[in-house]
């Protein structure tokens, strides 16, 4: 019997329901599950209604199904929210702290607080009763849990990880005992135990950046993009790097623009809000050709909008943020697998085309937990494209930044070096650098930056294409909805269904491929997006000149699930 | 040996007679005496009259947006500190569009030099009132005279305990010329507002109505070693303006708290990717 279970935690800010949901999570993988998890949270440090899902089965799953068969209640509104979501599930809830009537049937009694203070002799291990009772409903292999809470507390000493165990270990046997029909969730381990990584989008960026030697960061917090400066901040020291938390996003941007131009390896992280204000300084890495990478994670908009929750309403804008004309690069991942590649990725193609590359991601992808292959950095090399100090003689003490080539990309030196002087300016310039408003200059310069756009596109990936080559229906997708699509494809290939998914992370410039070979099959093509107007289905007709037949949006603040999807597909009557 | 020659002579696009000419005197001398080659010197500028000086000399340069001259020349410091970093901006660029940078700078300490062209007018945008513009000036925005307090920029940076705070006359070359050369050779972030006649938009304040009023903290035996005098001092202004240096102090630089910095330049290091292997396992 395969194993498909869905886990969720619901609780108040504060009440640590994160610590619940890891731990669940990390036990599952541990024992050799695929884990999928997201997190739904608001925009404050107490109180409020947040949650954390945990999907657990014996085969990948990289998207959030509808259906919940296990809700751990920490408060009311958990209930009350979440379970019309139950369709055959279990309520695991303390009515001695939660104040509830005979609600439902479901609803299955752990009374947490009196054997956390039993047990271990204080409240505060409240939350490990609770995951014990949850993986007493399944007869998990306690062996497990116990391992995982051990690494969790080893800094907090054995006292701590014994109470920790003795807590789960009562509230397991508690609902072993008495769930009336006992192990309501019989689930059998897979055997083959991968070796795996459970890790959230965000780390994923984070160790992508690292691994491809970025040297300094300068950014201004903000949700969902704060937690890659956090994790580079948290490893700086040991890897070289130097991370300033700037006054604001101007300052962050033109600093990072200023160690780039310097030599450093740069980037800055923000989202849409912040963004806004770093729109001048992307035009001046434009027209200065400093390579920078900028993370943007994106959450809805505009202005403060929805700060904790998901959207990809920012694409349009990146496409055409800033003044003028000149070339820039836009990635989107898909996966943790891609936010860890393409991120390292990102550098290099900043450095050799100097510009600007943006890697898009948002709150959801940011901030769920994703079992994935090990990354392989070695597969790597960092680079740089920088003009070797053998040829600095050769300049003769005229360095010309911005010379004229081919391919409309100019050797970069940074300065410091004896015999050369690197100028650059916000101004139409010379090849030197030096500020030139003549007409016969602007074309040649303008061309030669736009140049770089046609060879940047050679390089560019085609979009994955899941599912039957040839299908009745093609789903459209960009970035971080590709978990719910592929599972959208497999859902309804065994319906019966003819449907393949075509997936971009390369968004812009859009790769060479023929793209109108990808899409020109199908009868019917749906742009699936998390926005309100198709920022994609823009970008294909746009570069592309394919127009979708139809588009799924969703703009709530929360992201697809795979029934969302079918749902929409069956109301627009595409299947 | 450098020379002045070194740094260049070209043509520029300011008015003839303008204060910008003897700033830029004082700067190129400023870092022969220091003994500076160009390539050593790298100056970070916003947009203004002032911010297309480096343009008119020998060195590396970054000539940024409006306001942001700092921030650049931050990131540049970081990524490599044995350059010699001035940042080349007016009283509209600083002061007003950048404002918050000039906090922020101070705030962190770098061994960054700043030259304020302070001619307490906006030139480029042909006359319009600066953040020092004083009350009751009447310009074609500011038809009923301006209202708004003149910043006082020297006050503020001591407020902030800025480690450098001094006042420059653009035409008093051989006395900004020092000031320069000791500011760059302070550790830290000083600050150098040069006043500056503007010949063409600022009919009041005029190199004849500045010779009549500055005078020289050095040779009244002022000491630039109390904060709170030195506060005093800065809020000088009228009958008598003070030249030199009001506030000098040393206290760790920004790139001191930097560790990484303490063995070379950041882009000298060699980045430790390997160590990204250590810490994938720690998701396993």
């Amino acid at each position: 019997m395969s194993v498909d279970l869905n886990i969720k935690v619901g609780g108040a800010a504060g009440q640590g329901i994160q610590t619940i949901g890891m731990i669940l999570a990390k036990t599952f993988k541990t024992s050799g599950f695929y884990v999928f998890a997201t997190q739904f949270y608001l925009s404050r440090v107490r109180g409020g209604h947040n949650t954390f899902q945990i999907r657990v089965s014996d085969t990948p799953v990289i998207a959030m199904t509808e259906n919940v068969d296990i809700l751990i209640a920490l408060d009311r509104t958990s209930i009350d929210e979440h379970l019309k979501e139950l369709s055959n599930g279990i309520v695991i809830v303390d009515k001695d702290t939660v104040e509830l009537e005979d609600v439902s049937d479901s609803i299955f009694h752990v009374p947490i607080l009196k054997i956390a203070k039993d047990v271990s002799g204080n409240r505060i291990y409240s939350n490990t009763v609770a995951i014990g009772a949850a993986l007493g409903l399944m007869c998990f292999d306690f062996d497990h849990l116990a391992g995982v809470l051990t690494s969790t507390f080893k800094k907090k000493g054995e006292e701590i990880i014994d109470k920790n165990i003795e807590a789960a270990r009562s509230g397991y046997e508690y609902a072993k005992k008495n769930y009336p029909s006992g192990c309501k969730f019989l689930i059998t381990e897979p055997k083959k135990k991968d070796k795996l990584m459970l890790v959230s989008g965000n780390d994923a960026v984070a160790m992508g950046a690292l691994a491809a030697g970025v040297q300094f960061l300068a950014a201004y917090p903000m949700t969902p993009s704060t937690g890659v400066m956090t994790f580079i901040a948290s490893k700086a020291d040991r890897f070289n790097a130097v991370v300033e938390q700037a006054e604001d996003e101007i300052a962050a941007l033109n600093m990072a623009l200023g160690a780039s131009f310097a030599g450093a390896r740069s980037m800055t992280t923000t989202s849409g809000g912040g963004f806004s204000l770093m729109v001048e300084a992307l035009g001046l890495a434009g027209i200065t050709e400093t390579p920078v990478v900028i993370f943007l994670s994106q959450r809805p908009g505009p202005a403060t909008g929805l700060p904790t929750m998901t959207e990809q309403g920012e694409l349009q804008f990146v496409l055409n943020a800033s003044q003028g004309e000149f070339p820039r690069c836009v990635l989107a991942p898909a996966t943790p697998e891609d936010c860890f590649y393409l991120t390292a990725e990102a550098f290099n193609i900043a450095d050799k085309y100097q510009i600007p590359v943006f890697i898009m991601s948002d709150q959801y992808l940011a901030d769920s937990l994703f079992t994935c292959e090990r990354f392989d950095p070695s597969t790597f090399l960092i680079e740089r494209h920088l003009l070797h100090a053998n040829e600095y003689e050769s300049t003769q003490g005229k360095y010309r930044r911005y010379a004229f080539t081919t391919i409309g990309i100019s050797p970069r030196a940074i300065p410091g070096q004896a015999n050369i002087l690197v100028v650059a300016d916000s101004d139409e310039h010379d090849e030197f650098g030096h500020i030139d408003q003549t007409p016969t200059n602007r074309i040649s310069m303008n061309d030669k930056r736009m140049k770089k756009i046609e060879h940047l596109k050679k390089i560019m990936s085609a979009p994955q294409v899941y599912g039957a080559g040839n299908s009745q229906v093609t789903l459209i997708g960009w970035g971080s909805t590709y978990g719910p699509l592929t599972e959208v494809v497999d859902m309804l290939t065994k319906e019966g269904h003819s449907v393949n998914l075509v997936h971009y992370t390369n968004i812009y410039p859009l790769p060479i491929i023929p793209t109108k070979e990808f899409l020109g099959r199908s009868k019917k093509t749906v742009c699936v997006e998390n926005n309100a107007t198709g920022q994609f289905a823009r970008v294909l007709k746009e570069y592309a000149d394919i127009s979708v037949s139809e588009k799924v949006l969703r703009y709530d603040g929360k992201p697809f699930s795979p029934e969302f999807i079918i749902r929409s597909l069956k109301d627009k009557g595409v299947i | 040996m450098v020379s002045i020659e070194d740094y260049g002579e070209f043509d520029t696009e300011w008015c003839p007679g303008c204060g910008n000419f003897g700033i830029l005197k004082a700067i190129k001398q400023a870092l022969v005496d220091i003994g500076r080659a160009p390539h050593e010197v790298l100056i970070a500028s916003g947009i203004g009259q002032a911010a297309k000086l480096p343009h008119y000399m020998n060195c590396n340069l970054f000539n940024g947006l409006h306001g942001r001259s700092l921030p650049p020349a931050t990131g540049a410091k970081i990524a490599n500190h044995e350059l010699t970093v001035l940042a080349v901006t007016g009283d509209g660029d600083c002061y007003g569009e950048g404002g918050n940078h000039l906090i922020h700078a101070i705030r962190r300490n770098p061994d960054i030099t700043l030259i304020v062209h302070d001619n307490q007018i906006y030139g480029l945008t042909k006359g319009q009132a600066s953040p020092t513009t004083e009350i009751g000036m009447r310009t074609k925005i500011q038809t009923h005279g301006v209202f708004n307090m003149p910043l006082n920029p020297l006050a503020l940076a001591i407020s902030l305990d800025c480690s450098f705070v001094s006042r420059g006359f653009a035409g008093d070359v051989p006395h900004l010329t020092e000031l320069i050369t000791r500011a760059i050779r302070h550790r830290g972030f000083s600050l150098i507002d040069v006043l500056q006649p503007c010949v063409s938009f600022n009919k009041l304040n005029t190199f004849a109505w500045y010779s009549e009023r500055v005078y020289k903290l050095e040779e009244e035996g002022y000491t630039p070693n109390d904060r709170v005098k030195a506060f005093e001092k800065s809020l000088e202004w009228g009958d008598r303006i003070p030249l030199g240096v009001l506030y000098m102090h040393e206290k760790p630089t920004f790139e001191d708290h930097l560790e990484v910095l303490h063995s070379g330049m950041l882009i000298a290091h060699k980045p430790k990717t390997e160590l990204v292997n250590e810490l994938i396992d720690g998701y396993i």
